[in-house]
């Protein structure tokens, strides 16, 4: 229950700073704050992973594009001309075909949004799973390589394969009806309501994750992190864990990866770029690692930023940039920071200061 | 039947034998102590007991269950705790927090259930709470629950470890030199623990160089050097046994 209060403090926010834009009529930083929403639910899922359970994944963007590529292939690519099939009956027995008509006028069967949500979830699932049996076996820089390949050749993949759209992407992908009245779209006109169901997602998974990191399987992921060796004499079994928060992390991936697809109506190649990684990864860390308030704040902060365009050509340079500065000064994340020993640094004259005060 | 009984073990790095056939039983209730030289071979058969390293030959039976095999975390699961040679805490956790981990076999929740927080996992989660922090107040160290365990000084360290190995409730305790690193008054201390251990019908196997220590409280002692078993008695025939002396003293 003081778990569920300590959340109120952010739903206040939110619902502040949408009155406010709606006030001074800036809705259209909306659109860019819900966007920053959805990379932060991927972001608190890696957090989980990397801060507390200590396992780097350089692959997440990956898991994000599964997400985000299945959902928009099966729910753009036209079906009409396989109607008569078998399977395509069988799937429109099961009600989760969606009929309408294109642009053009023609007629158009696509799967519907929330049948291919659950397959691009699942999917990510299942991938996380085979991948992590074998990788995680692996420690510290090989784990943060062997997942590194695997952002790379989902990025390749989703690069090649003419399904995907090739470098251009996939474009057109229809609003999620969550329920009837709640779309996952990015129409101007639904611009608040998106905007709620985006932070709603994201406080779900605040919950979520801060229930898991606060119990018996929190403890077993933190002693993970810090000794293999005695997490297993305690009983652990590190090799399940490792895997479970793995696929976790993966599936809150994926989830955000389908959510911003529907939402921006399209997905290309980038959103799996290792750059993306990378990104993440870092924001982790400037959030602090094993701080799950850290990663959304800067999750936020720092997505937002650059979605506005405010770090220009130099969008992934940036965070490169940040990532060698937090290493170097602030392991431990920017919101632990120990701001006035650090100011103290910097103005080496307070220091001598300090010091002749101490001679005497 | 012994509790804890190994035979012909064996284990071998490369060319060396780390451990060469070594047979031993440990009864049920009794402080057994494995002694030996530097090098003689006495954590890597703690390793092997415990899974953490694979033996080349042998058996270890444990309860009348094969161990060899097994992963650590279900060897641990039948009631075998363990502490290490260099004090492995889990960092960035208070000593509660510690000891907790050790209630893991004893607990079940999982990750949809903590994740969810049912109430019956919060519910679970108090008594590991609570038998956590008796745990501490019996090694006299409840003081520092809420202290990042690794801020504290290294024998108050030990006990915590000590602390999260009984927080298992195990059948057996394996002790790999508790002693070292700790002054004579420390040592003497963590003796009279490792007897009130014993008295809670928990039985001890120790790994130690302490001789005093050893001597004291050990019901039995088994001597090895350069991975075989040269001798097995009880303390008094140990002091007396030419084989050992020339070991420990040189010819």
């Amino acid at each position: 229950m003081r778990n569920l209060l300590s959340l109120l403090p952010l739903v206040g926010l939110i619902i502040i700073v949408q009155l406010l834009t709606s006030w001074t009529d800036t809705t259209f930083y909306l659109t860019q704050i819900t966007m920053s929403a959805y990379y932060s639910l991927l972001i608190i899922g890696l957090c989980t992973l990397m801060g507390y359970a200590g396992q780097i994944s350089l692959g997440h963007a990956g898991f994000f594009a599964i997400g985000g590529y299945i959902s928009a292939a099966l729910t753009t690519h036209n079906l009409v001309a396989f109607k008569e099939t078998a399977l395509i009956r069988m799937l429109d027995g099961f009600n989760i075909l969606m009929s309408g008509e294109d642009i053009y006028g023609d007629s158009l069967m696509v799967i519907n949004p929330w049948a291919a949500c659950i397959v691009a979830v699942l999917a990510a699932g299942l991938i996380a799973w085979v991948l992590g049996i074998p990788v995680l076996k692996l420690k510290g820089h090989y784990l943060a390589m062997a997942t590194l390949g695997f952002g790379v050749i989902i990025y390749r993949i989703v690069l090649a394969v003419e399904y995907f759209g090739e470098a251009d992407g996939i474009s057109e992908v229809p609003s999620f009806t969550l329920i009837p009245g709640l779309e996952v779209s990015g129409d101007f006109g639904a611009r608040v309501e998106n905007y709620y169901i985006a932070w709603g997602l994201v406080i779900i998974g605040m919950i979520i994750l801060r229930n898991l990191i606060n119990s018996r399987v929190g403890r077993a992921l933190r002693s993970i992190h810090a000794s293999e060796e005695a997490a297993g004499a305690m009983g652990v079994n590190t090799s399940r864990y490792k895997l479970q928060v793995f696929i976790l992390s993966a599936i809150f991936a994926a989830v955000a990866g389908v959510f911003l697809t529907h939402y921006n109506g399209g997905i290309g190649p980038s959103e799996a770029g290792v750059m993306k990684s990378v990104r993440y990864v870092a924001i982790v860390a400037v959030g602090g690692m094993a701080h799950l308030w850290g990663a959304l704040t800067m999750g936020v902060l720092l997505n937002f930023l650059s979605l506005r365009g405010v770090f220009g050509s130099y969008d992934d340079a940036v965070f490169g940039l940040i990532l060698i500065i937090i290493m170097l000064f602030a392991p431990n994340g920017i919101l632990s920071l120990n701001w006035k020993g650090l100011l103290d640094k910097i103005s080496g004259r307070t220091n001598k200061g300090k010091a002749a005060g101490g001679k005497d | 039947m012994a509790l804890l009984e190994i035979s012909g073990l064996h284990k071998k790095f490369g060319g060396l034998h780390a451990v060469n056939n070594v047979s031993f039983a440990v009864e049920k209730g009794s402080i057994k102590a494995v002694i030996g030289p530097n090098g003689a071979g006495k954590t890597t058969l703690f390793n092997l007991i415990t899974g953490t390293l694979g033996a080349t030959s042998g058996d270890v039976t444990f309860l009348d269950k094969p161990l060899l095999g097994k992963k650590p975390h279900q060897i641990a699961a039948l009631g075998m705790a363990r502490t290490f040679q260099n004090v492995k805490l889990f960092h960035d956790m208070t000593v509660l927090e510690n000891v907790m981990v050790g209630r893991h076999i004893r607990s079940s929740a999982g990750f949809l259930a903590s994740m969810l927080h049912m109430p019956w996992t919060l519910r679970e989660e108090s008594r590991i709470r609570q038998k956590s922090m008796q745990m501490l107040e019996l090694l006299g160290i409840e003081e520092f629950a809420d202290t990042e365990a690794t801020s504290l000084a290294f024998g108050q360290q030990r006990a915590v470890e000590l602390a999260r190995a009984l927080a298992l409730e195990p059948t057996i305790l394996l002790l790999d030199e508790p002693a070292a690193g700790l002054n004579i008054y420390e040592t003497a201390e963590v003796g009279r623990l490792i007897s009130r251990i014993r008295d809670l019908g928990i039985t001890v196997v120790l790994v130690e160089h302490d001789m005093s220590l050893v001597m004291d409280i050990s019901d039995d002692i088994v001597v090895l050097s350069f991975g075989q078993k040269i001798a097995e008695d009880v303390p008094e025939a140990i002091q007396k046994n030419e084989e050992v002396i020339k070991v420990y003293l040189g010819e």
